[in-house]
């Protein structure tokens, strides 16, 4: 590996390459494209011949296989990971900024020694430098920031890059892990699926999701009614679940879930990366919020910048209104 | 089980963000500040590990924004101790100095467990949870929803993925978990209490020895994103605003 190669941490989710490293595949090709490296995507399970397919738009594929990293746990990942990065010492190394990323990442840069960046969405390399523009105060504010040392450690917000899906000729390694791998003091046990009964939000054709705007618990039944008046289903952003006010199996988002109706409302939902991430392949989306720099603007057909309180139970009767017409 | 808990400051996004006159960092001089959400979970959880299993609760913050009022509220919600470092900045330390810092304190502590908020919103270039964990040297695992003793010094915990699936861990202690969320909701305190617990609660007060950190990543600027695209806005009241909706989701057909 050369100091001008870009190495790309491949996730797996529920036994797929993961849509956020094709995206990471994308941004690695950007900057291989103009140091003159080359693109290394290292995949850590036991057995990860099955994920080479998927991974064509890399220069080469080094599968580390070993029964500890069947299932995700956060010593084997970062022994391993650790011990390949300070080896081939790479310009970048490109994570997701995934459940799994928020471990190893900053961990793999606290015990390196190197540069970390956050919520990256755009990356270019000039010379020694590389740019990074990095999303933060939840998307508020974009980072234009600089970084010589290397290998510097970028956490890339997923739907930044469009998946790469070219086909290619990679290289493939596969080895058992550098490094010996035993159980540690975190061990996986279970993986624990959604509970079956709650609506399926990915199903919905009409979602009313709501977020910190809606202020208290019992002001989700006006969410309720419109929903009912629309034929759809309440929905929410993180802070709302964190609350417990509604399920997790409601939660749209990064660690919720990714649905695309004909019809998202996005109600008091200021549109943080993680929720947009969920929601932005929606058909129409409708964004109000009392904030008028709120980042859901950025992304929503139609917005208003009226209060969601004030709103809803306008909003309900406006439309059974239309309905009886 | 001892655990200690970490909370911080951050600016409230609900009031509007101001970049500085510099360029480079956020103009905090108008801000609000709140207690770091996370962090907020991070106590609840640390409160009901120690109700259901006994044991103590310390919360150790590094003196910025209005962290008293988030001190005493700690307080008042059943914290057994307080520890309050020094810190005289207008900009909070950068995550890898504060963890440095927290570190040295935990260390006289010695707790089984240290809970800290996943993530606070200002962080560019660090982490704090897992970067406390390697300067203690202890394991670390994050995103975690929910943590429960399984005794004989190991935690259960899950850890969040996408589609509201989790991953269930146990972790031995001692350990450093990063917090996602709480089981339940952090605990709604009377100002009441609070006020009690400003008049009766001492804080153990640390200084701050300089911190010097250099994390390889140099802020060129900070700016307000432009939009590739922008919503058509719906000027007027409430009503108006529906009523356009309304007739918006009609013309496409979506009211039946």
């Amino acid at each position: 590996m050369s100091v001008q190669d870009i190495l790309v941490v491949v996730e797996i989710q529920r036994n797929a390459v993961a849509e956020v490293t094709l995206e990471l595949l994308t941004a690695a090709r950007g900057l291989a494209a103009a140091s003159g490296g080359q693109v290394t995507a290292l995949v850590l399970s036991a057995d990860g011949a099955p994920y080479v397919a998927a991974l064509a738009a890399a220069d080469r594929i080094v599968l580390v296989n070993d029964p500890q990293l069947a299932e995700y746990s956060p010593e084997a990942y970062l022994a391993v990971l650790a011990h390949v990065v300070a080896a081939e010492q790479p310009r970048a190394v490109l994570v997701g900024s995934t459940s799994i990323g928020w471990d190893v990442a900053p961990t793999l840069s606290a015990r390196l020694g190197v540069p970390l960046v956050l919520g990256c969405r755009g990356m270019k390399v000039d010379g020694n430098a590389l740019h990074v523009t990095a999303s933060v105060s939840s998307g508020k504010v974009l980072a234009d920031v600089m970084v010589e040392r290397r290998p510097a450690i970028l956490m890339v917000l997923p739907g930044s890059f469009a998946a790469a899906n070219e086909p290619g000729r990679a290289a493939v390694e596969s080895k058992t892990s550098p490094v010996p791998l035993v159980p540690g003091a975190v061990e996986f046990e279970a993986m624990i699926l959604p509970e079956a009964g709650d609506t399926d939000i990915t199903q919905q054709e009409v979602l009313v999701g709501v977020g910190r705007g809606i202020q208290q618990q019992d002001n989700l039944e006006l969410a309720e009614e419109l929903a009912h008046a629309l034929g759809g289903a309440v929905c929410a952003s993180r802070p709302v679940v964190d609350q417990g006010w509604l399920p997790p199996t409601r939660q749209v988002g990064k660690s919720g879930m990714t649905v695309k109706p004909k019809l998202y409302l996005a109600l008091g939902i200021s549109g943080a990366p993680e929720h947009q991430e969920g929601m932005k392949g929606s058909s129409l989306i409708v964004a109000v919020n009392t904030d008028p720099k709120a980042p859901i603007f950025d992304i929503a057909h139609y917005g208003a910048q009226v209060d969601v309180l004030d709103l809803l139970p306008a909003l309900t009767e406006a439309v059974k209104a239309k309905q009886t017409v | 089980m001892n655990i200690t808990v970490i909370v911080r400051q951050v600016p409230d996004l609900i009031e509007p963000v101001e970049i500085a006159a510099s360029g480079t960092a956020l103009d905090l001089s108008a801000a609000t500040f709140i207690v770091n959400e996370s962090d907020d979970h991070a106590l609840e959880q640390a409160l009901l590990l120690k109700e259901a299993h006994g044991g103590a609760v310390t919360v150790v913050a590094i003196d910025f924004g209005d962290i008293d009022n988030t001190l005493y509220a700690a307080a008042a919600k059943g914290a057994d101790r307080i520890v309050k470092i020094a810190w005289q900045e207008d900009s909070p330390p950068a995550p890898q100095a504060a963890a440095a810092r927290y570190a040295e304190v935990i260390r006289e502590i010695q707790p089984d467990l240290v809970l800290v908020g996943i993530q606070a919103h200002d962080e560019l270039d660090g982490v704090l949870a897992p970067r406390v964990a390697a300067e203690l040297n202890l394991p670390y695992v994050g995103v975690i929803r929910g943590v429960k003793d399984a005794g004989g010094g190991v935690v259960s915990v899950c850890k969040e993925f996408p589609g509201a699936v989790m991953s269930r861990m146990k972790v031995r202690l001692p350990a450093v978990l990063g917090i996602l969320g709480a089981e339940q909701p952090p605990r709604y305190v009377p100002v009441s209490r609070v006020r009690a617990a400003m008049k009766s609660v001492q804080f153990d007060q640390r200084d701050c020895t300089a911190l010097e950190t250099d994390t390889g990543v140099e802020i060129e600027r900070f700016y307000f994103p432009e939009a590739a695209g922008r919503a058509e806005m719906f000027e007027g009241s409430a009503e108006e605003v529906a009523e356009r909706i309304a007739v918006s989701l009609a013309e496409k057909g979506l009211l039946k």
